[in-house]
């Protein structure tokens, strides 16, 4: 009983530190605001959040500093459920789900909800088919129980080449993430941004290992959620006067709707289009007649010029004809590069999405490609999630099977505040660009949209392409980072909200580093070091190890992001693809069939990874020129799913190797048998398998 | 060891729950969303497709979890397979 007194002091004890945080934090940020009025600088702001965010995940990391085994790899095994929750919320919510998923909806209307849906539901399969039965089992890491159930080194290695390959691919795009958001904060440079970032990651994990970061990543799951809230809910009461703008935003999506149709139709927006769409199709043309194409148009360039200069044309005319000449690509090569990129101008023609159409195409055909990679895509990250490593270790540190039960609902739950507000955040800020920019004056522009235009192009840029002195909405070429890191601006909110924004999104980054790093170096050090190389080895020296690791691992991925060089959010979507069919079929028959063989769990999931990786190497356009695959991409599609959905072929393959593979072997041994029907049940009386964790 | 009657009965009525909840998330999740060209009728200002993407099945996916927690909390005790006080 004496157990059960301390864990309730304790979860008293934590409601109360994280409440009292809460407040603390709410008064930091309105004597910031204050400060502003008080004419703070801006940048000041920036240091400020990026110091004083990083300097606290730093000291709870030297509060919660151990070198206990239990509480170094599971943080004790007594973390609450809610927040569990919270920290799992944390650890899944990353700088692409902060940053860019409310302008991937704004970008992509319907289309995108499929990772609004495919990151939600994948808990139903995470609570139902793996949580509490790996709680039950109750060791350090997913190869623990691969190890474990499957008898040996060879599922246990499988399993944690695995799951350092999906986690490393991951955490290299969350890095990325952390500079760039330093970056802006601060303007430092992003180098620098990325290792001022990784000292935050590493003061936390190096210290306490999953006992810091758990602590950690409640606290910044905290800010995360109130960074989010905060511009989304005053853009609500914006445009609705209504401050909930989940439950509101339907009004607006109607209003969105029929501005499309006005705009689909409009005659200054079809001359725009037209524009775009000529535009292209005379680069195309050049471009397929170089290198001959290009001595002409020289001539032809330099023909007007000459003609305007002769007929003494009026000096507008002439500057323009200048400048035309002037621009002419110097060299072949420019020529083909500079035409290329006007060819890619095509898209620009094309009129706008309905924000809430379905699979829109031209015909069934088309619609039809739509709906299946749609439906593929939510697969994949449905079980991607219910098969990441750093996601699933999060339900050991739970005190009970009830606790990891109730902790999968509280984490859902968490993200869902995040995930039902994004689709809201991209209708409303569509609302605001769709009818009060588009129609304004190019002299009265806001404030907003100069600063970004000026920080980046590629995250905003409008042209005025038809020369009519107002903006029409072909004209405006929007990235979707901006949707998130604008909207205090567009809401009218003072900077002080910027800086929580940004110091949201670096919480949402660093959170799930955190989680990934300490993945990736327990499977090298408890997996590969402890289980494999040397058994005898002490708790200091595999915990030693571990943090050698893990300063390692963090060393190599922010080297790689600084590198700037791979295609990020593919890769991250690729994670997802490999997880799922690398993990999920042999985690889930492991507890549900006790038929299952070794050697079947090794074979299904090297196929399931081998299958993924090979068909994203021949149809994905990075990988395919890092692996010089040079026949057509179509060739090698099957039923046109695209690279992303890699995963929707290795799963069921996974499945089937392993079905087939375990029916034609002899069934695993008796203790393996006892072993699944331990993890099967919370509590079995006369177990012979002593119970996990304690 | 050998498992009594009672053990078998509570597995049984897991699997059966478990089957249960997973064929209203796929119909949810699929077959919902393979029809959505055809559900998109107007839902309290929202196209009906459009909210139950952003929405409607979030919130379904939360109501399952919780009541999956709930009910099978509630079994172990039921069924003397619970973890008793000691947390």
């Amino acid at each position: 009983m004496t157990d059960v007194a301390a864990q309730r002091a304790f979860t008293a004890r934590l409601k109360k530190v994280y409440i009292g945080y809460t407040i603390v934090f709410l008064i930091f940020l309105a004597v910031l605001a204050a400060l502003e009025q008080l004419g703070m600088p801006r940048n000041w702001i920036g240091y400020t959040f990026l110091l004083a965010t990083v300097l606290l995940y730093a000291c709870i990391g030297v509060v919660s500093r151990t070198s206990d085994a239990a509480e170094y790899y599971v943080a004790g095994r007594r973390v609450p459920a809610v927040f569990n929750g919270m920290a799992t919320g944390a650890d899944w919510m990353s700088a692409a789900s902060f940053i860019g998923l409310a302008g991937t909806l704004y970008l992509q209307g319907y289309s995108g909800l499929a990772f609004i849906m495919g990151w939600t539901g994948g808990y139903v399969l995470v609570a139902r088919f793996l949580a509490p039965y790996l709680r039950k089992f109750g060791q350090f890491t997913i190869p623990d129980f691969l190890g474990a159930r499957y008898g040996g080194h060879a599922a246990r290695f499988v399993g944690l080449s695995i799951a350092i390959l999906c986690s490393f691919v991951y955490v290299v795009a969350q890095i990325y993430g952390v500079g760039l958001i330093t970056a802006r904060l601060t303007g430092l440079s992003f180098e620098v941004g990325v290792f001022v970032g990784l000292a935050g990651i590493l003061v936390c994990s190096l210290l306490g290992g999953m006992r810091a970061v758990t602590w950690t990543q409640v606290a910044q799951y905290i800010i995360l959620i109130v960074a989010y809230l905060i511009p989304v809910v005053w853009l609500s009461v914006k445009h609705t006067s209504i401050p909930l703008p989940q439950l509101v935003y339907g009004s607006v999506l109607e209003k969105v709707s029929a501005r499309e149709e006005q705009l689909l139709n409009d005659p200054k927006e079809l001359q725009v289009r037209k524009i775009f769409a000529d535009r292209a199709a005379a680069a195309e043309v050049r471009l397929k007649g170089l290198p001959a194409s290009f001595e002409t148009g020289k001539a032809e360039v330099q023909k007007v010029l000459d003609e305007v200069t002769a007929s003494n044309a009026p000096p507008d005319v002439l500057t323009v004809a200048q400048k035309s000449v002037d621009s002419y690509p110097k060299d072949i090569a420019t020529a083909r590069t500079t035409w290329a990129r006007d060819a890619n101008t095509k898209g620009r023609a094309a009129p706008p999405l309905r924000h809430a159409e379905p699979y829109p195409a031209a015909n069934e055909k088309e619609r039809d490609i739509m709906r299946k990679n749609f439906l593929a895509l939510i697969f994949c990250l449905m079980l991607g999630t219910a098969a990441l490593p750093h996601i699933l270790i999060r339900y050991y540190t739970t005190p009970s099977v009830k606790e990891a039960r109730s902790s999968v609902f509280w984490s859902l739950f968490f993200i869902f505040l995040l995930y039902v507000t994004a689709p809201a955040l991209a209708v409303l800020v569509k609302f605001d660009i769709y009818t009060l920019l588009v129609g304004s004056e190019f002299a009265t522009l806001p404030v907003w949209v100069n600063s970004w235009a000026r920080v980046d192009p590629s995250l905003l840029s409008i042209v005025d392409i038809n020369k009519d002195g107002i903006v029409q909405l072909a004209e405006i070429s929007i990235g979707a980072d901006i949707v998130v890191l604008a909207t205090p601006e567009i809401a009218g909110l003072p900077y002080v909200i910027s800086g929580l924004v940004a110091a949201g999104g670096l919480a949402a980054a660093l959170s799930t580093a955190d989680g990934l790093l300490l993945t990736i170096a327990n499977a090298l050090s408890h997996d590969l070091y402890y289980k494999m190389i040397n058994p005898n080895a002490s708790t200091s020296i595999r915990i030693g190890v571990s943090k050698a690791l893990l300063l390692a691992a963090s060393l190599v991925a922010a080297y790689v992001a600084s590198l700037k060089a791979a295609d990020i959010l593919f890769l991250v979507s690729a994670a997802f693809s490999l997880a799922a069919a690398g993990f999920f079929p042999a985690l889930v028959l492991g507890i549900f069939w006790k038929r299952t063989t070794g050697i079947a769990a090794v074979l299904g999931m090297l196929t399931g990874v081998s299958v993924t990786f090979y068909y994203m190497a021949t149809t994905q356009p990075w990988l395919r020129s890092l692996f010089g695959v040079t026949d057509p991409i179509s060739d090698n599609m099957w039923w046109d799913i695209l690279p992303i959905s890699a995963g929707v072929f290795g799963v069921p393959l996974g499945f089937a190797v392993i079905l087939v593979v375990s029916l034609i072997t002899p069934a695993p041994k008796r203790a393996v048998q006892d072993l699944v029907q331990h993890v099967r049940f919370p509590n079995l009386v006369g177990d012979t398998i002593k119970r996990g964790g304690a | 060891m050998q498992l009594t009657e009672r053990h078998l009965e509570y597995w049984r009525k897991n699997l059966r729950i478990t089957a249960v909840l997973l064929v209203i998330w796929f119909v949810v999740t699929f077959v919902f969303s393979f029809y959505a060209r055809e559900l998109s009728f107007n839902f309290f200002g929202w196209p009906f497709s459009f909210w139950m993407g952003a929405q409607g099945s979030l919130i379904v996916y939360v109501v399952l979890i919780w009541h999956y927690a709930r009910t099978l909390n509630k079994m172990d005790n039921e069924h003397g397979v619970d973890e008793g006080e000691e947390a």
